[in-house]
């Protein structure tokens, strides 16, 4: 087993990427997810595994550095907060566009415009529907906890490579800044400039070799027959990934009459409303959907047929809640509750709007 | 064992620094742990609030809406907390900046001159670990070598000379607190 500590969640996708091999991390301060880059500035990890870390300019230039390091095969991240994601949007698009693994860590507050600095979960379009131009997708992990920020480092990364596709850990405020108990992970060697070439070398830009043809990377291909080739190639992966990589958590929902659908933070408060609801004898379960892309619609649809309605809690205005019920199709009540602006509902007015939205209605 | 506390006072006065030590004497204890703080633009002068939850099971939500202890600091957090105990909690406070004196009749409330104990010790600064001295008299849901060991992996290594002075500090907390209504 791991190393055992009490951190807080940025600090452990700092830890997190320094012990699985990265090789760099670009970003640009903002609060609630600053801690990330104190993380990393405070362990000097180019010390020890040659990790590089740079603050840059802006968010523009960060993922633009992003996108250069990932066009050589190496495995870099960036991290900010919502207003700093939108500055990026047109980078991201550009790293979907060229095929590109990396990893983009999206602390969410509350919006929009400068919006404040607490936790939301605005970004949810943003994040599943694009955010930067095109017909692009993120693989979009949701952590609820700390240990959860921990492990999405590694498998987004994974997912990324996998697919060379950008992966992006849709975290908040709150797990960004709380602090649970988490074991780490054990340290993985960066990757060699040999071993990148063997795994990335039909594609990776990281020097061309006599006995190839050189690589390129873009995203541009002015032949609308083979701009539309490269766009059926990206769906296909879309599709893959919906067919292979969907992952979610069900709580108590082998009897549940309703079902609360509700991803990071939010969930968390849901897990205690579903408790609460039980010992008010109310058949309450949860479905958390881990991946919000591709989103575990079958299993929606799976409970969809035996249970009464869905409650979908969110801290926005209603956006997951489109695609449950899109899973869902008609006849049920898919309804939403939700808080904005920085504010988490708690576990008890969660289960008064149930009554009030599903049960009483 | 579940126990749901909200620790609320002034910025500086090591609220979440308390927090996290009693949250890392859980992890030392094998429990489960969070620990929220507030996040605002507070700064020195200004709250500052955490919620800790120590339990035996996994913990669902961080957030929540009422406390079986409130440990309470200066007389905004007694406006804003005192009526999010749970009835039959435990409601403990420093009557040093305290005006209105909680009102409550359902809940158990003790006192601790944390202020004046620190002072006495020579060292203001340990008020906080006065204060989580008390709570572990009101509640011992961590035992003192947890607390010493929860010290060891928060304190960084330069500071671990202050650990001997920080657990004196408990201690005189855990023999000073005074009950002032038990129901």
């Amino acid at each position: 087993m791991g190393e055992l500590r009490l951190m807080k969640g940025n600090e452990v996708i700092a830890e997190a990427a320094i012990r699985c091999g990265c090789d760099g991390y670009f970003g640009y301060p903002i609060t609630p997810q600053s801690e990330v880059m104190e993380t990393l500035m405070d362990r000097e990890p180019w010390n020890e595994t040659g990790m590089v870390v740079l603050q840059a300019e802006s968010e523009i230039a960060s993922i633009h550095m992003v996108y250069g390091a990932a066009a050589s095969g190496k495995k870099v991240l960036t991290s900010s907060s919502s207003p700093g994601i939108s500055l990026m949007a047109e980078g991201i698009s550009y790293i979907a566009g060229a095929e590109l693994p990396c990893l983009i860590v999206n602390v969410q507050r509350g919006g929009p415009g400068l919006g404040t600095i607490q936790p939301s979960q605005a970004d949810y379009f943003q994040s599943t529907k694009g955010g930067g131009h095109g017909d692009y997708r993120l693989i979009v992990l949701a952590p609820s906890s700390v240990q959860e920020m921990n492990d999405f480092v590694e498998l987004g990364f994974k997912l990324a490579f996998k697919y060379r596709n950008p992966a992006m850990i849709l975290s908040d405020g709150a797990i960004g800044q709380m602090m649970e108990k988490v074991v780490l992970a054990d340290y993985i060697p960066r990757m060699t400039t040999e071993e990148i070439d063997k795994k990335y070398g039909s594609w990776a830009t990281n020097g061309k070799k006599v006995n190839r043809q050189k690589n390129v990377i873009t995203s541009l291909e002015m032949d609308s027959l083979k701009m539309e080739v490269n766009n059926q190639r990206l769906q296909a992966k879309y599709a893959k990934m919906e067919e292979e990589e969907v992952l979610f958590e069900e709580i108590q929902c082998e009897d549940a009459e309703y079902i609360l659908v509700a991803f990071g933070s939010s969930s968390r408060v849901c897990q205690k409303s579903v408790d609460i609801a039980r010992e008010k004898g109310i058949k309450l379960g949860l479905l958390r959907p881990i991946t919000l892309f591709p989103f575990p619609k079958k299993p929606i649809a799976a409970l969809a047929k035996r249970v009464k309605g869905f409650l979908v809690v969110e801290m926005n205005a209603g956006q997951m809640v489109e695609d449950v019920q899109l899973a869902v199709g008609c006849g049920l009540p898919v309804k939403h509750y939700g808080r904005m602006g920085g504010i988490i509902p708690t576990p008890s007015e969660v289960v008064d709007a149930l009554e009030q939205k599903l049960i009483g209605g | 064992m579940t126990e749901e506390i909200i620790i609320a006072g002034f910025g500086g006065q090591g609220v979440l620094s308390m927090g996290k030590i009693l949250a890392y004497s859980g992890v030392m204890a094998n429990q489960e742990v969070t620990w929220f703080p507030s996040y605002g633009p507070e700064m020195r002068g200004g709250t500052a609030n955490v919620t800790v939850i120590l339990s035996d099971d996994r913990i669902s939500s961080p957030i929540i809406n009422e406390f079986d202890t409130a440990i309470i600091l200066n007389q905004q957090s007694m406006d804003k907390f005192e009526s999010m105990v749970k009835p039959g909690g435990v409601l403990i406070y420093d009557p040093n900046g305290i005006i209105h004196s909680p009102k409550r009749t359902d809940i158990n409330i003790y006192k601790i001159e944390g202020t004046l104990i620190a002072a006495e010790l020579g060292n203001v600064k340990t008020f906080n670990m006065v204060v989580l001295g008390a709570y572990l008299k009101a509640k011992p849901v961590v035992k003192m070598e947890s607390v010493e060991k929860g010290l060891e992996k928060s304190l960084p290594s330069r500071h671990h000379y202050m650990i001997p002075m920080n657990l004196e500090a408990v201690q005189k907390g855990y023999e000073s607190l005074e009950l002032v209504q038990v129901v």
